[in-house]
């Protein structure tokens, strides 16, 4: 399968971009994978943005900070203008629909539109359209196993918030049901 | 020969306490660090606490205090006494820790260290000797240096405009809570050398109980940076220096209500 | 739980070292918060009073370094750790560790400088942490981790280097390997025995009195410290050289990097090999003793040294005296926070090779 996966998530502050990448890296430890996750770098920390790069290798991972990303999960649209262009050829962009109204314009890597805000909002919790996001990018790419990512979840999750736990795990669901209607994939 | 039989007849009124050393103080004559030196190990000495006692030595005119006391020490960086003084307690609890202090370390360069030190009620006995100049540099003006104080960086005298006012860090220190005993001395006359060394060991007992920081100011003197003589100091002191920095206790445990 | 050898934890390089510091058996951590390190007190705060040893946040990096040297003189297992304008402030407290033979761990958390500077990653300490840093003729032995494990097992190792020279030891990480997580195994707790060196102020039962100082008023006894000093130094480069290579059998060109640009070169040499080009890496582990012999053999061999810094250039000048002039030494590196990536590396390489060499 994927011998390394380089992930770049990036969006807003607040919408759960760095907590994205650590479920991701902390789900591949428990498969005895071996993982990197580097939050923000540089500059672009500034005005709001945020992001981290998660790596998931079958081997030692050499440098944690790379430039061309196998797959991008995109939540906004200043984040999608710097990231397009850094994404392998072949490789994935996620991105969501309502607050990326200039989609991805390459046609070289397979691009996926989530819906994630409106369905979340939908579900009632507009702050789970991150898992949504992740839900989405796991069926895709089913890098580390479902229960792994629930386990990492509530390892992620602050314990005070450990009630919402049910509900993050229904957004992952609805997030995989979102690819298989729209896309008709099933893996 | 027939003045050692002499000697040996004689009886033994007075002698230099066990936990000095030695060597030849290197302090001018009429100083009173070396009075301020002995009368604390004399202390130590009496309470038996010589070989449980870690001190730490200043920069300043009393930077070789380990040169004379005959205990465990340590030279500190200028103002950080009270800083390595903490180090020092914090992984010794049980043992007495004190910091030495001149004014030009603690009041000024040290300031910091001081206020959080004490502010946090760190067990150790602060001595802080108050002479209102840098002797070891060679006279310049302190912290505490009186208006008017002609050294040598104030050659017109102390000037508010200029220099501000003589700080009196031991009245700021005794509003600090973790503050447990906050006294001023001196130690020119025989009566304040009583009055100092009883201080001195009510400073330890209060260490042994864990109350809180102990400090004791001594108003002193420095013939050569006020250029004069030993005898003319003493005067100085009674005359300018206390009544800027009059003698007493500034708190004592019952204000504590402990 | 907390003491298995097999566990592994995912965790920041900056609480990754805490927690290998307090399994060191580490007796009183002294520090002061700033970015991008705070999180090593934070995580002392945390864990120290539920497990042993002491925790204190200090006034000031100043009170903080002078807290290390009182409690390193008594004899204790100590560190404190900080980012660079906190690191220049403890300077004159260093120096006078290292005046008086202190055992010590520093940790500074590079971020980019000069000034305040910014809390993004930076090499831009590797004249201070390798030449001195404060007044007088001293060194510290210094370790570049380039992994969140590194981190870890580092801690270890400094406090085995500081106690058995009696020298300030320090780890020299970045912003970046602070704040990145990765895989971690720690080694059990108490697998670091500590004595209490029989020259700490510990109050002076049944001996002589011990003191510590670094005055020394008579210049020939000074002379002497020194001497001895240089002599412990001489012993320490003779005998503590770490470092690693990476394909520098058949290299004709070898980059050089300490820390996590190491790294970001080692992915710079997989692109470099794949395209067909001979590179390979050093990456001097000890940063203080510097790793010259090696440099200065595979100087002659190859046709170029390039050295990768996120600094304006610092190591490349020790890299430049061990090749003494036998092949060059080219230099690349980022300032003030800004980070290379591999790629940025593999055009340099590129560049360099592609450039005709001139035959004398």
């Amino acid at each position: 399968m994927y011998i390394t996966d380089e992930i770049i998530i990036a969006g807003f502050g607040g919408q759960g971009v760095l907590s994205m990448g650590k479920i991701l890296a902390y789900a591949a430890i428990y498969e005895n994978r071996e993982t990197s996750w580097m939050p923000s770098y540089g500059p672009e920390m500034r005005g709001g943005t945020a992001n981290c790069i998660t790596i998931i290798s079958e081997k030692k991972i050499s440098s944690p900070i790379v430039s061309k990303f196998d797959s991008a999960i995109i939540l906004n649209q200043p984040s999608l203008e710097k990231f397009e262009d850094h994404v392998k050829q072949h490789g994935f962009l996620f991105y969501e629909a309502s607050t990326i109204i200039k989609p991805p314009a390459r046609e070289d890597i397979m691009v996926y539109k989530i819906a994630a805000i409106e369905e979340a909002n939908k579900m009632g919790k507009k702050q789970i359209s991150n898992m949504i996001m992740l839900g989405a990018f796991l069926e895709i790419k089913p890098l580390v196993k479902m229960e792994s990512v629930l386990a990492a979840l509530k390892k992620v999750l602050p314990e005070r918030h450990h009630h919402l736990l049910p509900v993050n795990e229904q957004a992952l669901i609805r997030g995989k049901e979102l690819i298989e209607v729209n896309y008709h994939v099933s893996v | 020969m027939s003045q050692e039989i002499l000697l040996e007849d004689m009886q033994c009124v007075y002698q230099k306490p066990a936990t000095l050393t030695d060597d030849y103080m290197h302090y001018c004559p009429g100083c009173g660090h070396a009075v301020a030196h002995k009368i604390l190990m004399e202390v130590v000495q009496e309470m038996g606490i010589q070989e449980d006692i870690v001190g730490v030595a200043p920069v300043g005119c009393s930077v070789f205090a380990y040169n004379y006391m005959n205990i465990d020490m340590q030279e500190a960086a200028h103002g950080r006494a009270s800083a390595a003084a903490t180090g020092i307690k914090r992984v010794l609890p049980e043992k007495y820790v004190f910091a030495y202090q001149g004014d030009g370390d603690l009041a000024a360069i040290g300031t910091a260290e001081t206020i959080h030190t004490i502010n946090r009620g760190e067990n150790i006995l602060i001595v802080f000797i108050n002479n209102g100049i840098y002797g070891m540099t060679g006279g310049q003006m302190a912290p505490t240096s009186l208006l008017g104080q002609k050294t040598s960086t104030s050659p017109y005298g102390r000037d508010v405009e200029h220099n501000g006012y003589p700080l009196k860090i031991t009245d700021l220190i005794a509003h600090l809570p973790g503050a447990y005993y906050v006294t001023r001395q001196a130690v020119h006359t025989p009566n304040t050398v009583r009055k100092f060394k009883k201080a001195i060991k009510n400073a330890f007992e209060f260490q042994k109980l864990k109350k809180g920081t102990c400090f004791i100011e001594v108003v002193s003197n420095c013939p050569s940076g006020w250029k004069m003589t030993p005898k003319e100091t003493l005067a100085y002191i009674e005359e300018k220096m206390l009544p800027e920095y009059p003698l007493g206790d500034l708190k004592v445990p019952t204000q504590n209500n402990n | 739980m907390e003491t298995k050898k097999s566990e592994v934890r995912l965790m920041k390089g900056n609480e990754a070292l805490a927690e290998a510091a307090i399994r060191a058996g580490l007796d009183a951590y002294f520090g002061y918060p700033i970015t991008p390190q705070s999180e090593i007190l934070e995580y002392f705060t945390e864990q120290i009073p539920k497990r042993r040893g002491v925790v204190l946040q200090a006034e000031s990096e100043v009170a903080s370094i002078n807290m290390v040297y009182g409690a390193a003189g008594a004899g204790a297992r100590v560190m404190t750790s900080s980012s660079s304008p906190g690191m220049s402030l403890m300077q004159e407290g260093i120096s006078y560790i290292a005046a008086a033979e202190l055992p010590c761990l520093l940790v500074n958390v590079v971020r980019g400088g000069p000034g305040l500077g910014t809390i993004q990653p930076s090499q831009g300490d590797y004249f201070q942490a390798t030449k001195g840093g404060g007044h007088g003729d001293y060194r510290l032995i210094v370790l570049a981790p380039s992994s969140v494990q590194e981190m870890c097992d580092f801690v270890f190792d400094a406090f085995k280097l500081a106690e058995k020279y009696r020298n300030p030891a320090m780890i020299l990480s970045d912003g970046a390997l602070g704040q990145m997580m990765e895989k971690v195994e720690f080694p059990e707790e108490g697998s670091l025995p500590h004595i209490v060196p029989d020259w700490a102020t510990t109050g002076k039962k049944g001996r002589e009195r011990n003191f510590i100082t670094s005055l020394h008023m008579e210049p020939e006894k000074m002379e002497e410290i020194n001497l001895h000093l240089q002599k412990k130094y001489k012993t320490i480069e003779e005998n503590e050289v770490r470092y690693e290579t990476l394909d520098v059998e058949d290299a004709e060109i070898v980059l050089v990097a300490f820390g996590l640009p190491a790294r970001i070169c080692q992915k710079a040499v997989e692109l470099a090999r794949e395209k067909g080009i001979k590179a390979g890496l050093v990456r001097p582990i000890t940063l203080f003793p510097f790793p010259k012999k090696i440099l200065s053999d595979l100087s002659k061999k190859i046709d170029h040294f390039l050295v990768i810094e996120l600094n304006a250039g610092q190591m490349v000048e020790d890299v430049m005296l061990a090749a003494n002039g036998n092949c060059p030494v080219h230099f690349k590196g980022r300032m003030g926070g800004m980070i290379i990536q591999p790629e940025d590396v593999l055009e340099e390489i590129e560049k360099i090779i592609q450039q005709p060499i001139l035959q004398e």
